[in-house]
C-alpha cells in the first residue's frame, strides 16, 4: 500500500521545526502502510499532548480523548469490534504519568493493541517540565533545582508485569524504528513501543546527538523470550538498549476471554438488538 | 397487632444468613399468595455488627419500610439492643432462650422461646437454623408445607440429597412449632390472599436496574465496585455469555468511564455503575461525553457522603453533584426511578435516551431502593424496540456537522466509507482540533441545542392523590414509596404527592402542578434540600415547608406520616 493513502494534504501542524514527532508521523505512515491496513479498520487512540496530536495528522479514525486516558477507551474499542486494529498513542507524561494506573492494567489485561509513547523525556505541551520520564538533574522552571525523583523506567515496569512485547526505538532511525513497529502492530496482544523522541525546544540535554550516543541495539545474542535477561536490559543506564527486549510467551488476549465473544464472534454493533425472548425468560426466573 | 399487615424483623451478625431467610421467606409467602415486601439495613462489615431485614406480608400491596415491628427475631444478643426503640409491647418477640435468652433484658415485652438453635441441631446442624426459622414463620402464618418444600428443593437439590433431606427436616421442626405458635400466642392474622400474586416476580431495585440495562440494549460495563451500586456489575456479569454483554472490572473509576466512552465509539451501548465517591472521579468522563457528543448510560446508587461516607446506608445527596459534574456546557438528561418498575423502565428508557440525544444520561438510585424488593406484575416488555441511532458514513463523513436540531448522525468506525474523528479539544465540523474561536462559539450553540430535543419527550411528574389538592408533597426518586404509603393510611382529600422521576431537565407542567397548591411540602433525603432548591431555580418558588432526613436511615411511613400531620395542622 503506498503510504501516501495516509496523509493529509495541507494541513496546520502544531510541532516546531525539527521535533522528533515529525518523524515518528512518517515511519508510522510508512509501517502502517507496509502492513497494508486500511485507515477505515484502523483507530488511534490517543490522550493530550504534542505526541497525542499526532493521529490528527493522518487519515485515520481516531479518538483523542482526556489526558492520560489513551488505554481505557483504547482497550474497549478493541473490545467492543475486534475487527478493528487499535494503536493508543500520546507522550511520556501522557502515558506514564496521568494514565500511569492504566498502563499497569492494560499490560495486565492484555488486549490486543499497540501502545506507541512519544518519550521526549518532557512535558512538551505545557512548555518544560519534568516528565516521569526525565533524567535526574534535568532543570526545569518547576524543578528549578534539577530532578531530583527516580526516573520511571517504563520498559522494566512492562518486563516485570510480563507484558505481551517490549520495544524501545528511536525517532532519529527510521528504518529500524518501523520495523519493530511493524512487529509490534502485528503482535497479538499488547504491545508497547517506547519511543526515545527529541524535543528540540524544551529538552537541550537529550538531544538527537544524545540519544544517537547514548543507545545500541539488542543484537541476535539476546533472545527476546528470556524474560530475567529482558529485565536486565531494560535496567541498563550506561547506554540505553533499543530494539524488542521481550515477548511474552504465553499471555492470552483480553477480547478472546471475554465472554461476550464466547457464542458470537461479531463486534457488538452488528448483533441483533432483539432480547425479548432471554428477558422473558429472566423474569420468569424471578418468580 | 394490624391483622392484614404484618411487619416480621429479623436482626443478626453479619454472616449469620439473615439474606438467605430474607430470600427464602419472601419468595414462599409470594408463591403461598401474600404481597410481600423487604427492607434491609446493614453494617459496612462481612462478620459481626447488627444487620437486619424487615418483612412486611400484607393484604394490600406495601412498598416502604415501616418503623411498627409486629415478631421480632433476635438471632443474638446485640440484636435487641440495636432495635429496642422500635420494639413496643405489642411486638412479639420469638427469641432462643437457650442460645441468647440469658444475655438480654427483654423485661416488659412478649417474649416467646423458640429454640432455634435446638431444633437444627436436631435436623442435622447450625446451619439449619435459618430454614427452621422460615419453617416457624410459615408455620405461623399457615403456609402449606409444599411451597417452601418446592423451594428447598428449587435451591438445594444441587448440593445433594442430605442437604434437601435434613433442610426439609429443619423445615418440618420449624412449621410444626410455628402452627403451635400461632393458636398460643394470640396471633390473630387476617392477611388476605391473592392467588395471582403466586405468579408474579420478585426483583430488588438493583436486579430491575440491571435488567432495565439488557432491555435498553446495553452490551457493555465497565465500572469498580463501590456499595450500593456494584449489583449491577455482578448481574450483568452472570448474563454476559447469554446476553452478549462485555463486563470488565476496571482499574479505576476514571478508567471505567473512559472505558464506556471508548466502547460507545466503536459502537458498543456502554455504562457505568458507582456510587458518588467514584462517581466523583468519573466527572471528566462526563465532560468528554459532553465534549465529544458521546451517549452514556451512567448508574449512580447515593449513599450518604462526604467522603466514604457511611457505605452501606442511603442517602439522596448527589442530586446537585450529578447536574453539575463536569467542566463546561453541555446538554444531559438525569431520571430519578423511585419504584421498583421506574427502575426499570427508566433504565431501559435511559439507552434510548443517551444513544438518540448523544448525551450522558443518569439513574439516579440510592440504598434503600437498590436494596429493597417487593412482589409485582412482571414487566411488560412488548412494543419496544432497541433503536440504534448509528449511521453508515460515506466517505464525505463529517462527525459534527452543525445541523438546525443540534444533531450530527453519529458513525462509528469500520461502517462505512466515512472517517470517525473526534477531540476532546474544540473541534471542526470533522472532528478535528481547532482554534478558529468563531467555530467554537458555533460549537457550543450546536451542543446546546440538543436541548431542545430532549425537552420534547421529558417525562412528566407522576401526581398520585387527588387532583383537587390544596396540600401538595414534592418529592424525587425512592422517597414516594413511604410518601405515597402514608398517604394511604392518612386518607386525606386534599393531599396530593408529584414524584419526579425525572429531575433534568424538568418538565414544563412542574411550575403549574405547584401554583395550584396552598401549601406545598419538600420530602427528600438529604440536609439541604436539593431538589427544592433546584425547583426554585426552575418555577422561581420557595418552598419553605420540608421534612429532610440524612441519618442513612430511609424515612418511615409512620415518620412521614407524623411529620407531615404535624405540617398539616399548622
Ligand atoms: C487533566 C489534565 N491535566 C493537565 C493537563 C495539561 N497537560 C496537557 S499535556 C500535559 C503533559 C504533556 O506531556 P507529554 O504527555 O509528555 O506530552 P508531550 O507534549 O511531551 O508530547 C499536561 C500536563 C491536561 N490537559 N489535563
Ligand atoms: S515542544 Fe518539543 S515535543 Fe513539542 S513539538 Fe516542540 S519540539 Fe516537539
Ligand atoms: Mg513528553
Amino acid at each position: 500500500m503506498d503510504a501516501r493513502l495516509y496523509d493529509m494534504g495541507n494541513i496546520d501542524i502544531a510541532w516546531c521545526p525539527g521535533c522528533g514527532n515529525f518523524s515518528i508521523l512518517t515511519i508510522l505512515k510508512d509501517a502502517l502502510a507496509e502492513l497494508e491496513i486500511d485507515p477505515h479498520d484502523l483507530v488511534i487512540v490517543s490522550g493530550i499532548g504534542q505526541a497525542a496530536k499526532t493521529p490528527h495528522y493522518l487519515k485515520c479514525n481516531l479518538f483523542n480523548g482526556l489526558h492520560g486516558r489513551a488505554l481505557p477507551p483504547a482497550t474497549a474499542v478493541k473490545a467492543a469490534n475486534p475487527r478493528l486494529t487499535v494503536i493508543a498513542e500520546g507522550g511520556d507524561g501522557d502515558m506514564y504519568a496521568e494514565g500511569g494506573n492504566h498502563f499497569i492494567h492494560a499490560i495486565r489485561r492484555n488486549p490486543d493493541i499497540t501502545n506507541v509513547v512519544h518519550n521526549n523525556m518532557v512535558y512538551g505541551l505545557t512548555k518544560g517540565q519534568a516528565s516521569p520520564t526525565s533524567q535526574k538533574g534535568f532543570v526545569t522552571p518547576v524543578q528549578i533545582t534539577g530532578v531530583y525523583v527516580e526516573p520511571f523506567n517504563p520498559l522494566a515496569v512492562a518486563i516485570a508485569l510480563d507484558a505481551s512485547f517490549v520495544a524501545r526505538a528511536f525517532a532519529g532511525d527510521q528504518e529500524q524504528t518501523r520495523e519493530i513497529l511493524k512487529q509490534a502492530v502485528r503482535h497479538k496482544g499488547y504491545a508497547l513501543v517506547d519511543i526515545f523522541q527529541p524535543c528540540v525546544t524544551f529538552n537541550k540535554i537529550n538531544t538527537y546527538k544524545w540519544f544517537k550516543e547514548h543507545t545500541y541495539y539488542l543484537d541476535e545474542t539476546h533472545d527476546p523470550r528470556d524474560r530475567v535477561a529482558a529485565f536486565a536490559r531494560a535496567t541498563e543506564s550506561e547506554r540505553l538498549p533499543l530494539g524488542v527486549f521481550y515477548i511474552s510467551p504465553d499471555r492470552a488476549v483480553f477480547e478472546d476471554n471475554l465472554l461476550a465473544y464466547r457464542d458470537n464472534k461479531e463486534p457488538l454493533y452488528l448483533r441483533s438488538t432483539d432480547r425479548q425472548e432471554k428477558l422473558s425468560n429472566l423474569l420468569n426466573s424471578s418468580k | 397487632m394490624n391483622s392484614s399487615d404484618l411487619s416480621v424483623v429479623i436482626c443478626g451478625e453479619a454472616g449469620q444468613g439473615i439474606q438467605t431467610v430474607e430470600h427464602f421467606l419472601t419468595r414462599v409467602l409470594k408463591h403461598a399468595g401474600y404481597n410481600v415486601f423487604a427492607t434491609k439495613e446493614y453494617m459496612s462489615r462481612i462478620r459481626g455488627g447488627s444487620n437486619s431485614t424487615e418483612i412486611r406480608i400484607s393484604s394490600r400491596r406495601v412498598y416502604a419500610f415501616l418503623d411498627r415491628i409486629d415478631i421480632f427475631i433476635p438471632l443474638d444478643k446485640d440484636a435487641v439492643s440495636h432495635l429496642r426503640h422500635r420494639l413496643s409491647s405489642e411486638t412479639l418477640i420469638l427469641m432462643d432462650a437457650e442460645k441468647i435468652g440469658t444475655q438480654v433484658d427483654v423485661e416488659g415485652y412478649r417474649v416467646v422461646n423458640v429454640p432455634f438453635s435446638r431444633l437444627a441441631a436436631e435436623a442435622g446442624g447450625p446451619i439449619y437454623a435459618n430454614t427452621v426459622a422460615v419453617g416457624v414463620l410459615a408455620g405461623m402464618l399457615g403456609i402449606e408445607a409444599g411451597i417452601p418444600e418446592w423451594y428447598i428443593k428449587d435451591r438445594f437439590s444441587s448440593k445433594g440429597e442430605d442437604v434437601v433431606g435434613k433442610n426439609m427436616q429443619a423445615l418440618g421442626k420449624g412449621m410444626e412449632t410455628g402452627s403451635g405458635l400461632a393458636a398460643s400466642s394470640g396471633l390473630n392474622l387476617d392477611i388476605t390472599k391473592d392467588s395471582q400474586i403466586s405468579d408474579e416476580i420478585i426483583l430488588a431495585g438493583i436486579e430491575a436496574v440491571s435488567m432495565g440495562a439488557l432491555a435498553g440494549g446495553c452490551d457493555f460495563i465497565a465500572s469498580y465496585p463501590m456499595s450500593p451500586s456494584t449489583g449491577v456489575l455482578t448481574f450483568l456479569a452472570e448474563h454476559a455469555a447469554d446476553f452478549g454483554v462485555v463486563v470488565e472490572q476496571a482499574e479505576d473509576e476514571i478508567s471505567a468511564v473512559n472505558m464506556a466512552l471508548g466502547a460507545w465509539y466503536a459502537g458498543a451501548r456502554a455504562m457505568v455503575t458507582t456510587a458518588g465517591g467514584g462517581f466523583a472521579l468519573m466527572e471528566e468522563g462526563v465532560s468528554l461525553a459532553g465534549m465529544i457528543e458521546s451517549p452514556l448510560v451512567i448508574h449512580l446508587g447515593q449513599r450518604p457522603g462526604p467522603a466514604t461516607g457511611l457505605p452501606t446506608r442511603s442517602e439522596q445527596g448527589d442530586l446537585e453533584l450529578a447536574l453539575y459534574s463536569g467542566h463546561g456546557e453541555f446538554p444531559r438528561i438525569i431520571l430519578a426511578p423511585g419504584t421498583i418498575e421506574d427502575a426499570f423502565y427508566l433504565t431501559r428508557r435511559a439507552f434510548y435516551l443517551a444513544d438518540k440525544h448523544q448525551v450522558p444520561v443518569f439513574i439516579m438510585t440510592d440504598q434503600s431502593l437498590a436494596d429493597a424488593f417487593y412482589n409485582m406484575a412482571p414487566f411488560d416488555l412488548s412494543g419496544f424496540e432497541v433503536e440504534r441511532h448509528i449511521v453508515e458514513t460515506d466517505k464525505d463523513y463529517r462527525r459534527y456537522v452543525i445541523t438546525p436540531d443540534g444533531l450530527s448522525p453519529r458513525g462509528i468506525p469500520g461502517y462505512g466509507d466515512g472517517l470517525v474523528v473526534l477531540d476532546s479539544d474544540e473541534h471542526d465540523e470533522e472532528g478535528h482540533i481547532t482554534e478558529d474561536l468563531d467555530l467554537r462559539t458555533r460549537m457550543v450553540d450546536k451542543r446546546l441545542a440538543g436541548m431542545k430535543g430532549i425537552e420534547a419527550e421529558i417525562i412528566p411528574p407522576e401526581l398520585i392523590g387527588p387532583a383537587g389538592y390544596s396540600n401538595l408533597i414534592v418529592c424525587w426518586g425512592s422517597t414516594i414509596n413511604a410518601v405515597r404509603e402514608a398517604m394511604e393510611r392518612m386518607g386525606r382529600d386534599d393531599l396530593a404527592a408529584l414524584y419526579f422521576k425525572q429531575v433534568h431537565p424538568l418538565h414544563q407542567d412542574t411550575a403549574g402542578y405547584l401554583a395550584k397548591a396552598g401549601k406545598i411540602i419538600n420530602i427528600e433525603s438529604n440536609a439541604t434540600a436539593q431538589f427544592a432548591r433546584l425547583l426554585k431555580i426552575h418555577t422561581g418558588l420557595d418552598i419553605e415547608d420540608k421534612i429532610l432526613k440524612y441519618n442513612g436511615l430511609p424515612f418511615s411511613v409512620e415518620e412521614i406520616e407524623e411529620k407531615l400531620s404535624g405540617i398539616l395542622s399548622m
